[in-house]
């Protein structure tokens, strides 16, 4: 009993490293379907085909926001910087949750 | 104090009245001189085209046989066919309606609003006892539309807009909805079509904002028929998660009433044939 409440804890432990590869690749697909992210209709994206280029190129994320919180806030209201963007805010308009702007993020950090 | 009141009491109405339709459209064609140097002012008409110089070839052999023939022949048959009181659509027109698109939309003074021609079309049927017809899904309004604006390809746009506070406030009513930030998606006509133009969203260039109206209604190969200006109005409206309105509703003639002035000057090429 007391191995098996161990194994469990274990398994709790690690469940999100071991969920991290699966956060990434529902946020790579949230990022290039067309109902959702769409984002490849703006910008260029590494696997990305007949992508846009009206927004810059989606790459070197991390080092261009450090801040995660800077990042999630473009994604959900670019308004607020800048009211005339051409950016969706995709979360204050309901496009995409925070859940999703948060896989979105994860994948985006390994671009 | 009161003096910068007084002074400022006197310059607001001066600004509102240096702001007009003629100013807006020097404003509009000179940007759009600056954006594309290289496309000439009377090849607007051909919207994107105008500016996408790959997909332009592909076009021109798409109108060496023109997709939407049989559409102006139906447009015709239909134009000619007499309602049940033995009048037709062209009694109702200037010149039996042949070679006037070009003339619309305009500002009915009496009406107090703005009559496109799919509108005059409209009111014409109910004049003589028939029912309106759908803007929608390439039916008669879009064939006899699209007849008779191939009888007036070549001729050039210019709407009027009259100096009275009714028809002036229908302009600015459909320049505000032009530059107005829409649906889930937040985007205006202007967000496309003036400030990303010549731009790519994912494939496609989004066509320069004057020369639009010239070439509709439009076929459109894959839908496979012809698509009134209103209805593409819809489909913009729709892609960008908006409430659309009616077809031939206040908000839609307004905005072909902008559309089309800032189109002023062009030729008709209508009906055009798109992807």
């Amino acid at each position: 009993m007391k191995s098996l409440i161990k194994s469990l804890l274990f398994v709790i432990i690690l469940m999100p490293i071991a969920s991290f590869p699966d956060t990434i690749a529902e946020g790579k697909k949230l990022t290039f379907d067309r109902k959702k992210g769409n984002c490849l209709a703006c910008h260029m994206i590494e696997d990305g085909e007949l992508a846009g280029n009206n927004g810059p190129p989606l790459l070197a994320m991390k080092a261009r926001f450090p801040d995660r919180e800077i990042l999630f806030q473009q994604i959900w209201d670019p308004t607020e910087k800048d009211p005339y963007s051409f950016m969706p805010p995709f979360g204050k308009h309901g496009a995409l949750t925070r859940n999703e702007i948060n896989k979105i993020i994860d994948y985006l950090y390994t671009l | 104090m009161f003096k910068q009141l007084l002074l400022l009491a006197f310059l607001i109405p001066s600004i509102s009245a240096i702001a007009s339709p003629e100013r807006d459209y020097d404003e509009f064609v000179s940007y759009f001189e600056n954006r594309f140097p290289d496309t000439p002012f009377e090849d607007y008409k051909n919207g994107v085209y105008s500016i996408d110089k790959s997909a332009r070839e592909q076009w021109e052999a798409m109108e060496e046989f023109p997709p939407y023939e049989l559409n102006v022949d139906r447009g015709e048959e239909l134009f000619n066919r007499p309602f049940k009181n033995g009048n037709t659509y062209g009694s109702c027109f200037e010149n039996d309606g042949i070679g006037i698109r070009q003339n619309y939309p305009y500002f009915d003074n009496e009406k107090n609003k703005v009559v496109t021609l799919e509108g005059a079309l409209n009111d014409c049927r109910v004049k003589n006892g028939e029912k309106p017809l759908s803007y929608f899904k390439g039916k008669e309004l879009a064939h006899v539309s699209a007849y008779m604006a191939y009888t007036s390809r070549g001729n050039k746009f210019n709407i009027q807009i009259p100096n009275t506070k009714e028809a002036l406030d229908a302009y600015e009513d459909g320049r505000r909805l032009y530059f107005t930030k829409k649906g889930q998606l937040n985007f205006s006509c202007a967000d496309c079509h003036v400030y990303q133009t010549g731009t790519k969203l994912r494939a496609d260039i989004p066509s320069p904002a004057i020369g639009h109206p010239t070439h509709f209604p439009v076929y459109r190969s894959g839908m496979g028929r012809l698509v009134t200006l209103h209805e593409r109005f819809a489909g913009c409206l729709n892609r960008i998660r908006a409430k659309s309105f009616k077809g031939g509703s206040d908000e839609l003639n307004n905005l072909e009433f902008f559309t089309t002035f800032m189109s002023n000057g062009l030729e008709v090429n209508g009906p055009g044939s798109r992807k």
